[in-house]
């Protein structure tokens, strides 16, 4: 019964039920918008963390943390055959890792300078780059962020030097062969990327490697001596560390979007009460009960509710549908804030997204027309027939 | 108190709390009415005419005193109690109508029989009637501002007989009429309380209204002043 009546009264009302549904509206699909630009954000980092950097997975030498430079020094051997067998069948590469610094326009910059194999395609990063005549000097690739960092161009020379196997120090000159363009700063940041072999060469350390990444889907090796096997998650644990990190904004941005979407629903409730309170003082004279009555207003305001998000689906559903498929342009470059994030962003939007905001949404929208209708209970009918409000 | 008492008043009175003091609405109101009655509570602005029928109304509640209505204890019921006798055997009349402007003729009409549960069919046939009983059957999927303020009153009119109740209390009905309209909806009345019955008592000072009445009890500064019994020929009955 207070269903059909909710229903009458909202369509009843045309143009202002609407307008309010409207509101409602845009709030959710705000909330559901960027929510999504948000997943997205998350899904594109490991997404490029993946590509430029994970791949499959790694074994690691047993005395390798990427955190602790010094540990650098002692992190290199010869990996064991089984995995030496993938890296022949290009189903895996080699990485020499060691500290160095390199000295552009007279300023020293202390660096991690990381060999790799410049064949290799199983990491999307422009090894082959590497590959360029250089008239004997080391072939550098880097990522913008340092270029930029460092003011080096393709084509500038610059020292290098580096303790080798022997504990000496060495020198020579590096020549910039490529400069990448990439959203993954663990990559590009206080990196530099020489040819494997010349690294190997340079270091003494002849058929030597910190780490192998191997493809995806490639099953594990049987024999893989002391060396580490690294699998994807725990690669990847660093990212999830900062995707935690980041998720008391994204709790903040999503409290403030619903409290955007509730404060219209919550005034807009309060405005229907104070508007429609001789209609209350005609329902209770013809023998509706307070209770009733609050539960009428409270269906009334969980049913624009739902009006919205019917609306929510139907307007905004192909919004996002296209921006899930052609991404959304962004203004600013934010790499080099040390984010990765795509030029074009493609949002995601997940079922999971959807059920938990309804749900959660529908929620949050019965207390906040409950609440106000809650003061119809403290109303006297003479009072709200005379139009008076307490 | 006999058996055909609709209300029955004895020692009410009535205090709205004003500032940290009190003013006294009505007081000593000893009253009675009998089954069929056509009442009218008159007097000038200001003198409880209001306060007294919402008090029978079960809307307000006495300070002081007994109101039974229609074998209801006032004093000592829920509001629950009292909402659900407005429900099955009040009527309602405002001065200003208060139709819910959102719905039509029928859907007003058919308020009530929603309240008391009337299934569909049932439904349609008392608003129908309700209806042509007011002569508005022309106008029923009109909404209340498609309608003149006569047409509203006999909407508000069959809104507060669709489900036959006792009593049908009407607060100042015509003061927002014109002459015409105002004998309309008299005569509309006084042949409910005819044929069905029911029990009436206005709360007016419109002079139009009072020829019509078989008993008019006059209220200055809340308190009973006169109780006089007519055997009113515009009513119709004695
Ligand atoms: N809720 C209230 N609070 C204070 N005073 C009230 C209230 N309701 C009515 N009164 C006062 O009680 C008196 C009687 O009012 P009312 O019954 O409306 O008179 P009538 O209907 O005869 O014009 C008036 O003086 C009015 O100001
Ligand atoms: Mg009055």
């Amino acid at each position: 019964m207070l269903f059909n009546l909710a229903i009458k009264n909202l369509i009843g009302a045309g143009m202002r039920t609407w307008l309010n549904v409207f509101v409602t509206a845009v709030s959710f699909f705000m909330i559901i918008f960027i929510s999504g630009m948000y997943d997205g954000m998350r899904s594109h980092a490991k997404q490029v963390t993946i590509d430029t950097e994970v791949a499959g997975g790694a074994y690691w030498h047993p005395q390798y943390d990427p955190l602790d430079p010094f540990s650098y020094e002692d992190s290199h051997g010869i990996p064991p055959e089984e995995i030496r067998d993938l890296i022949k069948n290009e189903k895996a590469f080699s990485i020499l890792v060691s500290q160095a610094s390199i000295y552009p326009s007279g300023r020293m910059m202390p660096v991690t300078m990381k060999g790799i194999e410049p064949e290799q395609s199983i990491i999307n990063l422009p090894t082959r780059s590497l590959l360029k005549e250089t008239d004997g000097l080391i072939p550098v690739l880097m990522g913008n962020s340092m270029a930029n960092y460092t003011k080096l161009k393709v084509g500038d020379s610059f020292a290098i030097r580096w303790l080798d196997a022997n504990r000496t120090y060495d020198a020579d000159e590096g020549l910039i062969v490529y400069i990448m363009e990439t959203e993954n700063f663990k990559v590009d940041m206080g990196t530099i990327w020489i040819p494997l072999e010349r690294a190997q060469t340079m270091l003494d350390m002849k058929n030597e490697a910190t780490y192998i990444t191997f493809a995806k889907n490639i099953s594990t090796v049987q024999e893989k001596g002391n060396w580490i096997y690294r699998d994807v998650d725990y690669l990847m644990r660093d990212m999830e560390a900062m995707i935690a990190a980041d998720e008391p904004n994204a709790r903040i941005m999503y409290a403030i979007l619903l409290a955007l979407a509730g404060m219209g629903i919550f005034n807009s409730q309060i405005l229907s009460i104070f508007r429609r309170r001789k209609e209350i003082g005609t329902l209770m004279a013809i023998g509706m009960t307070r209770s009733r009555v609050v539960g009428l207003f409270t269906l009334e305001g969980g049913m624009n509710a739902f009006f919205a998000l019917i609306m929510t689906l139907v307007l905004g559903g192909p919004v996002f549908i296209y921006f899930s498929m052609y991404g959304i342009p962004l203004p600013i470059d934010y790499t080099e804030m040390g984010l990765i994030m795509a030029k074009r962003l493609i949002p995601v939007y997940t079922m999971g997204l959807f059920v938990s905001t309804t749900l959660f949404i529908s929620f949050v929208v019965l207390v906040l027309s409950y609440l106000p209708s809650r003061r119809i209970a403290k109303m006297k009918p003479t009072d709200a027939l005379r139009g008076k409000v307490v | 108190m006999s058996n055909n008492s609709v209300v029955n008043i004895t020692n009410l009175l009535k205090q709205f709390p004003v500032g940290g003091d009190y003013f006294t609405a009505l007081s000593d109101i000893n009253l009675n009415l009998e089954n069929a009655e056509f009442m009218g509570l008159v007097g000038p602005s200001g003198s409880g005419k209001t306060t007294l029928l919402n008090i029978i109304g079960g809307l307000d509640s006495p300070t002081k005193g007994n109101v039974n209505v229609l074998g209801m204890e006032l004093g000592s019921s829920s509001h629950n109690e009292r909402a659900n006798l407005r429900k099955t055997k009040m009527g309602f009349i405002f001065q200003s109508y208060n139709l819910l402007p959102v719905y039509t003729v029928f859907e007003n009409v058919e308020l009530p029989l929603i309240l008391n549960k009337v299934e569909t069919q049932e439904r349609n046939r008392l608003v129908t009637q309700a209806v042509d009983w007011v002569g508005l059957s022309d106008k029923i999927d009109s909404r209340p501002a498609q309608l003149s303020g006569g047409e509203c009153q006999r909407t508000a009119i069959a809104r507060a007989i669709v489900h036959k109740p006792t009593l049908i209390l009407a607060d100042e009905p015509t003061a927002n009429l014109d002459a015409e309209n105002s004998h309309h909806i008299m005569n509309i009345m006084v042949r409910l309380n005819k044929e069905l019955d029911t029990s009436f008592i206005f709360a007016t000072h419109d002079e139009k209204i009072m020829a019509y009445l078989r008993r008019i009890i006059h209220l200055e500064d809340g308190q009973i002043v006169k109780d006089e019994h007519f055997d009113n020929p515009k009513s119709g009955k004695n």
